[in-house]
């Protein structure tokens, strides 16, 4: 598809990886970088560090909360029907009143609407913030989930629904790692998946993960080899090559962009041979979509 | 007084179950009576929130103290609050257990672990 590398468009390409440190920042962000006006999502809410690269300016902080149940016990006659209506068994009944365990709630409602008493009612609760602000021409939306919480899809959600974002344009989703509810959250609304991996047995495994888990959301998806070395076996290529998935690019394993990362410089702003290698990539999923 | 114990099936032979909320059964032994019962545990399949639910069952049979080989945080603060007396059990048998606890060759259970909380994603 033409314009997707001129900004004339509008879509969402969620970076994802399986295993964690295999490169979904670094390539989302540098994707992000040469597409503007382009959106930076880090939907990495346990640990975002997207925003390292960027150092956005004109940040506006907003608190995500979830609704969870609280009883009153006066109202309340310990029938513990909430208590057998919870599937999450975030509900239990003793010593004559009903004590919530929020980190297990999944903020369904149903306690408080199967009471009989009509005694439960529910109340925001924070779990994190969204951090939204801009590096040039890149919206760039963190999601910061709060020490101690469990469950991070409510901030993801908020944050794939919050519209900073120019009129025309892609998105780029980096995905948290692994190919748990939080991932899923993250690619609902791709539209394509960039798939992050590395040449090793641990990358290829978790790779495997997360193509059953595109393909379970039939989302159309390539692959992106890491940290490729020259003349050495790649057990991530040859399981693609195997499967006929289709690889979109090579990023060699490399001094000069590893340092650059390390850094927190984003590579294709600092060399031309990586801005070409990161154009490549973006060609190639034109191609694609 | 009422002793509940996570056993490994539902006969009066049972052996104690590793697992307080995954256990198949709990053995209630009424003290004054000397008679025992079995009860089944309904969150021993559950996704998540097994010790939870599980702590709800043994709140509900009046248990006022509970022999286990182990027992999760959520678990341990339902039972906890509700006054139940958490003992540290043996591998082996159910009644041999009870038996040393009635003698008070047992002590408290003194490690809570983190319990293995899933599906909270």
């Amino acid at each position: 598809m033409k314009g997707i590398t001129t900004g004339q468009i509008k879509m969402n390409i969620a970076v994802l990886s399986g295993k964690g440190g295999t490169g979904k920042t670094m390539v989302s962000v540098n994707l992000a970088r040469i597409t503007v006006p382009s959106v930076y999502v880090d939907c990495d809410v346990e640990e975002p560090n997207g925003h390292l690269y960027f150092k956005p300016e004109d940040v506006v902080c907003e608190e995500v909360s979830v609704l969870v149940p609280k009883s009153d016990p006066d109202k309340c006659n310990g029938c513990r029907e909430c208590v057998r209506f919870c599937r999450f068994n975030a509900l239990v009944f003793s010593l004559d009143r009903l004590t919530v365990f929020n980190d297990m709630c999944h903020s369904c409602g149903g306690c408080s609407v199967i009471c009989p008493q009509e005694a439960i009612t529910e109340y925001p609760r924070t779990i994190g913030h969204l951090e939204l602000g801009r590096s040039g021409d890149v919206y760039v939306r963190t999601g910061i989930m709060n020490i101690g919480e469990v469950a991070g899809s409510p901030i993801i959600s908020r944050l794939l629904d919050v519209n900073t974002s120019p009129k025309k344009g892609i998105t780029f989703i980096d995905c948290p790692p692994g190919s748990s509810c939080m991932v899923m959250e993250s690619i609902k609304d791709a539209d394509f998946c960039l798939l992050v991996t590395e040449p090793t047995i641990f990358g290829t495994h978790n790779l495997k993960m997360v193509v059953e888990l595109v393909t379970e959301f039939d989302k159309p998806f390539g692959v992106i080899l890491n940290k490729t070395v020259e003349g050495e076996a790649d057990p991530s290529e040859e399981y693609c090559l195997e499967n006929h998935i289709p690889i979109i690019g090579r990023i060699p394993f490399d001094r000069e962009l590893s340092n650059l990362s390390s850094e927190a410089k984003i590579a294709s702003e600092e060399s031309v041979r990586f801005e070409n290698l990161f154009q490549s990539i973006l060609d190639n999923i034109s191609e694609m979509v | 007084m009422k002793i509940i114990v996570p056993v490994s099936d539902n006969t009066d032979d049972s052996n104690v179950d590793p697992s307080l909320s995954r256990a198949p059964y709990y053995m209630v032994y009424d003290s004054e009576t000397g008679a025992s019962e079995s009860i089944s545990n309904s969150a021993k399949d559950s996704p998540s929130g097994a010790g939870v639910k599980a702590a709800q069952t043994i709140v509900d049979a009046g248990a006022e103290v509970l022999l286990t080989v182990r027992c999760g945080d959520r678990a341990y603060n339902v039972l906890n609050g509700a006054g139940i007396k958490i003992m540290s059990a043996s591998p082996g048998k159910a009644k041999d257990n009870i038996d040393a606890y009635l003698k008070g060759n047992l002590s408290e259970l003194d490690t809570i672990h983190e319990g293995h909380h899933h599906g909270a994603n």
